[in-house]
């Protein structure tokens, strides 16, 4: 493997990093709201979060690019405050994985909180655990397989997207040529050999998380 | 509402749809309140309303003093402030954490006053599960180590909501004899939730019956229990107290000294005992002379001091031992055909005493029916 396909491959763990890490936090306080409230929001935000799901990435793309963009809502005010443009950069990259990797960070948290339901934390309540308490000191635990499942499955998802990292980030060395967009570019210089090594490489490290992730699952099962 | 230091007074108006909860009472911060009533009649919601579990539509509640909750005023202690201990009909232990850290738990939350931990993990004999996890126990032994983490947090007040209902029979009669060790030996107030009749009878010192969400009949248990006035209260049950004074080795039969009057059951307790004597009203017949040459053991003179004719072929007589009472359930017939009246002296035959003492370890057999035929 040459040393150029390392630079993609970094900044691919990064972006799937980084993603991850922000869905957490977007995505633990939405599934528990989620799990416990009889709101009548619930339906709709639900649907909202599984959007990515079923939408082809294009499509999802399209509308990023034209909210990132320097023309639309966030990508102009973005440009006002820093001077530079949202569309095009690994910060955009960022907001657009963590919209499109959402629904694999929250759904798998939901269930695991739905499935928790209410009675240990009532005990934790009852014995003096203020709300946020009980929650990092008996749901979280209690939700630990959601929390695997949610880390891999977000980082897992972030790492093999394409369509969307195409029509937000394009391909830019070093800023937004993320890996599966290197294999393209190796297939479509007809470099196969290239494109071979990178597309094991990637295919290795999705089964080897997965892998860990049913093992892990089944060692918090026990 | 009272504020007294000894009182627990609650007021509570809630409305579920279906299910409505209206109650008004004064309790005391002392002994076993039991609340007791068919399942639906909203003795859960009340112990959740207590806790800040559940918020009522309006509602004061004010413990020993300290005003937790007033809807009037917008006052409403969270949860977590609410110095409760709440036992749950499972036992809700943290599945993730060793039974010591379970126990820990809620003693590291409890602010400023701590319970002597050896003292409680002794009393209900958890010593020995200390290092295990909660998915290793049995449903009795669970239940007792969430019965120790109520208790180690250090409450003002148990809650407990049908702490023995998941448990089948054999396992339900082990755990009994530390509910009456707590009672003995802890100061703490509690309000135990139960259906059950016998449980109710055994534990608790003063008695709500709660039915359609309201409150039926409230105060002292044997008080309650001998109300056959009330038509919501149907015990069919009747509680003396009294004393061992002697024991005869030779027929294994104890004497107790009741307040007026003495009853002799079969077992042996230890001089001074104070015992709890459950005596079911279908098991005492009445008298006009005092019976001779009769198999019954213990036959006592009373005043009929009320008498209750039931819509069938039943009547209740409530008789006077002393300052007691003791319920008989005869017939209408025999009613009439002994001319009892009220105020009359007469004389009533015990058949059969169930001993429910206050001293532990009990030698299992305490807690069975004594006949003493």
């Amino acid at each position: 493997m040459t040393a150029a396909a390392w630079g993609p491959l970094w900044l691919t763990l990064e972006l799937a990093a980084i993603t991850t890490l922000l869905l957490m936090l977007i995505a633990t306080p939405l599934a528990w709201w989620l799990a416990n409230t009889q709101s009548s929001a619930k339906s709709a935000a639900q649907a909202i979060v599984a959007l990515p799901i079923v939408l082809p990435p294009t499509v999802m793309g399209f509308y990023l690019l034209i909210l990132l963009g320097p023309a639309g809502g966030i990508g102009r005010w973005w440009v006002e405050i820093t001077g530079e443009a949202l569309t095009f950069s690994f910060l955009g990259l960022v907001i657009a994985s963590c919209v499109y990797s959402l629904p694999f960070a929250v759904q798998p948290l939901q269930a695991a909180f739905e499935s928790l339901g209410r009675r240990e934390i009532e005990a934790a309540r009852t014995l003096g655990a203020t709300r946020l308490d009980a929650f990092f000191s008996v749901a979280a635990p209690m939700s630990r397989h959601g929390f695997v499942n949610a880390i891999v499955l977000s980082f897992a998802h972030t790492l093999g997207e394409f369509g969307v990292v195409l029509m937000v980030g394009g391909n830019i060395p070093g800023e937004t040529r993320v890996i599966s967009i290197a294999i393209y570019d190796q297939v479509e210089s007809l470099d196969y050999a290239a494109a071979h090594a990178t597309s094991a490489l990637l295919l290795v490290i999705a089964f080897v998380m997965l892998l860990a992730m049913y093992v892990l699952n089944r060692r918090l099962a026990k | 509402m009272t504020t007294r230091p000894d009182t627990l007074s609650l007021s509570y108006a809630l409305d579920h749809g279906q299910f409505r909860l209206e109650l008004d009472a004064e309790l005391p911060m002392r002994g076993i309140t039991g609340v007791f009533g068919e399942s639906g009649a909203g003795k859960t919601s009340l112990l959740r309303c207590v806790a800040g579990l559940e918020r009522p539509a309006t509602g004061r509640l004010a413990v020993a003093g300290e005003i937790w909750e007033d809807t009037a005023s917008g006052t409403c202690l969270p949860v977590h402030q609410r110095q409760v201990g709440y036992v749950f009909q499972e036992p809700r232990l943290f599945p993730h954490i060793s039974v010591r850290r379970n126990l820990d738990y809620g003693r590291r939350r409890a602010d400023g006053e701590s319970v002597d931990f050896d003292h409680v993990v002794g009393l209900l004999g958890i010593g020995g599960l200390l290092e295990r996890m909660p998915g290793a126990l049995s449903g009795g032994e669970a239940q007792r180590v969430a019965i120790a983490r109520a208790l180690l947090r250090a409450p003002k007040l148990l809650l407990m909501d049908e702490p023995l209902a998941s448990l089948d029979e054999r396992r339900k009669q082990a755990l009994l004899p530390y509910f009456d060790r707590l009672h003995a030996e802890l100061d703490i107030p509690v309000l135990y939730v139960s259906h059950s009749l016998d449980e109710v009878c055994r534990l608790c010192d003063t008695l709500v019956v709660l039915d359609g969400g309201s409150i039926r009949a409230t105060g002292p248990i044997e008080t309650v229990l001998t109300d056959i006035d009330n038509p919501a209260v149907d015990a069919g049950m009747s509680i003396l107290h009294g004393t061992v004074t002697a024991y005869d080795r030779h027929y294994d039969l104890s004497t107790v000294e009741l307040s007026a009057g003495r009853i002799r059951v079969s077992g042996s307790y230890g001089i001074n005992t104070r015992l709890r004597l459950l005596i079911r009203s279908a098991d005492v017949s009445v008298c006009r002379e005092q019976p001779s040459q009769t198999s019954i053991l213990n036959i006592l003179p009373v005043r009929i001091d009320a008498i209750v004719e039931g819509e069938a072929s039943t009547a209740q007589l409530r008789l006077a031992v002393g300052p007691d009472y003791l319920i008989a359930a005869i017939t209408r017939r025999s009613c009439a055909e002994l001319k009892l009246g009220v105020g009359e002296r007469i004389y009533a035959q015990i058949k059969s005493v169930a001993v429910r003492g206050a001293a532990f370890p009990p030698d299992l057999s305490m807690c069975g029916d004594t006949n003493t035929k």
